[in-house]
């Protein structure tokens, strides 16, 4: 496919968003590690499917239904082919990154036994934490962490030393949501391996900023989100080597997993149905194949590229400003800036941002561990797309100006 | 007075301010203002455990009417707080069950009170109220 070059103006005309106003203002959407906003070829598509195409996949000889089943099935290769993956049947809808994370916790999970262990980092979210954490209580596993330094890197010499023989999974974010750390996880994934563990990557915080190939990483598990790129919230993917997932028994059951059901005993469906027990979210796996058209049609390159630019901008306008201190510096690092201004509470700070029509996130960003480290209660995020300009920086920085010397004592 | 009259009076003081800068201005003020609880009190067992700001509350009652003494982390926070306690304070234990707090809405400040705020606000209006109720009992 023909990648145009990048240009920001063009990409905004995409986003209808743009003309959203807030309090009066213009607005301005900083908080896109929460969520992402949507290109309007993903609405439309959504409001396609309901408006001529809505009809229940996998079941229907009639017409409607087959064309469902067909964009659905599309969809999948779609997101096989985007990220690498051998096969389209490792590609497991689920509803996001904490559902496929579930997932593998419960079904990979009864493979554990008690005096096993799980390995973390420190800057998980915690949908990466609280998962393994009750498979640990079911199984009498151990929960271990990687930890990390004050400028958010993990210690992987500390790494090393953990892993053992005892060590079936080894569970890492590729990029952290609080600190915008981008973990060495090829290294990570390649250690695990050597002592026979499997490793899964949470992606929630990747695909939208740089390419990611689940077989160059060779990693066992891969689980993200559609609403963080640019797709439907409630629609993500478990992407899982095929001879794991066969290896694995489905957690849910009920419709469109089985084979044969009667009340003596019910034999599996193959993958990828196996795992994706009721009628899923069609619109949302149609729409969430949408957005990787739209991920397709770009220069994910260049995509970083321009992050980065913004970036080192945004951080290089803010280090300016008296008292500002920054939590997450790692050497490489996306498009994620947490800070704290002495003397002001993030709270206030987000609130009278948004006064300005300026979205931020604040508090601690499901990572209270991470908050725990540098004992604080939470910071304002900043987080970009590839929609958002330096004008939009400039503006912050002004909003900042403004309302900081307002709460300062 | 009644908690009416007093709402009424706060409702009256917001209403010279036509933008929400001022507003804000003037609710961080009132936030700034000399701690509204003693130290001491400020232990975890009186502490509402908000998402993003954390609240402290304690309630007294004498002669009959309640005395609230709260602080917040949050500026705005206990901004709103140090309204809030002058709505109530010395007031019966049964008026402040009964209360609605309209004031809130009126001066436009009901979006602190949403659930997705987290601010601690909402949880600690329900102490006031759970506090009095105690005090009935």
């Amino acid at each position: 496919m023909e990648k145009v070059a990048f240009n920001v103006q063009e990409i905004r005309k995409e986003f209808p968003f743009i003309n959203r106003k807030v309090n009066g203002k213009k607005l301005i959407y900083f908080d896109n590690g929460a969520t992402s906003q949507k290109p309007q070829r993903v609405i439309d598509r959504l409001t396609n499917f309901y408006t001529n195409e809505n009809a229940n996949i996998h079941r229907g000889v009639h017409t409607l239904s087959q064309e469902a089943t067909s964009a659905y099935e599309e969809s999948r290769i779609n997101i096989q082919q985007y990220i690498g993956a051998k096969h389209s049947h490792e590609i497991i809808f689920t509803k996001g990154t904490t559902d496929s994370i579930n997932l593998v916790a419960f079904s990979f999970g009864e493979h554990l036994k008690e005096g096993d262990e799980v390995m973390i980092s420190a800057m998980e979210h915690h949908s990466n934490i609280v998962p393994w954490q009750m498979l640990c209580e079911r199984k009498g596993c151990r929960l271990r962490v990687i930890p990390m330094s004050q400028a958010g890197e993990l210690l992987l010499d500390e790494y090393n030393n953990l892993l053992s023989s005892k060590t079936k999974l080894v569970a890492v974010t590729h990029i952290s949501n609080a600190l915008g750390t981008i973990n060495d996880v090829k290294t990570i994934i390649e250690k695990a391996h050597q002592v026979g563990a499997k490793v899964l990557i949470d992606g929630a915080q990747s695909i939208q900023h740089t390419k990611v190939d689940v077989e160059a990483l060779d990693c066992d598990f891969y689980a993200f989100s559609g609403h963080k790129l640019f797709g439907p919230t409630g629609v993500g993917v478990l992407y899982g080597k095929e001879e794991l997932l066969n290896d694995m028994s489905p957690y849910q059951g009920g419709g469109d997993m089985i084979s044969e059901v009667s009340f003596e005993r019910t034999t599996y469906n193959t993958l990828p149905h196996k795992f994706e027990a009721g009628t899923p979210h069609i619109a949302g796996g149609i729409g969430l194949g949408e957005a990787f058209h739209f991920l397709n049609s770009l220069d994910i390159d260049q995509v970083e590229a321009y992050e980065k630019e913004l970036l080192d901008y945004a951080t290089m306008r803010l280090k300016k400003i008296e008292g500002i201190k920054f939590y997450g510096e790692a050497k490489n690092k996306t498009s994620v800036i947490s800070f704290l201004v002495e003397g002001t509470h993030p709270y206030d700070v987000g609130t009278l941002l948004d006064k300005m029509g300026i979205a931020v996130r604040t508090g601690h960003h499901c990572t209270q561990p991470i908050m725990n480290f540098y004992n604080i209660p939470g910071t304002i995020r900043v987080s970009f797309a590839l929609y958002n300009t330096k004008e939009e920086i400039d503006l912050l920085i002004t909003a900042l100006d403004r309302i900081i010397p307002m709460l300062k004592d | 007075m009644t908690i009416q009259k007093k709402e009424q009076d706060i409702i009256d003081e917001f209403s010279i301010y036509d933008d929400w800068m001022d507003k804000y201005e003037y609710i961080i003020e009132l936030g700034k203002e000399l701690p509204i609880i003693a130290e001491e009190f400020k232990t975890d067992n009186r502490l509402i455990k908000g998402c993003q700001s954390r609240v402290w509350l304690h309630a007294d009652l004498e002669d009959g009417k309640m005395l609230f003494s709260a602080d917040s982390d949050a500026i705005i926070t206990k901004g709103i707080i140090a309204l809030l306690i002058r709505v109530l304070n010395n007031e019966k234990p049964e008026d402040i069950a009964k209360s609605d707090l309209k004031f809130i809405k009126e001066i436009g400040l009901q979006e602190h009170l949403s659930p997705t705020r987290s601010n601690g606000l909402v949880s600690m209006i329900k102490k006031m109220k759970m506090e009095s109720l105690k005090k009935l009992s």
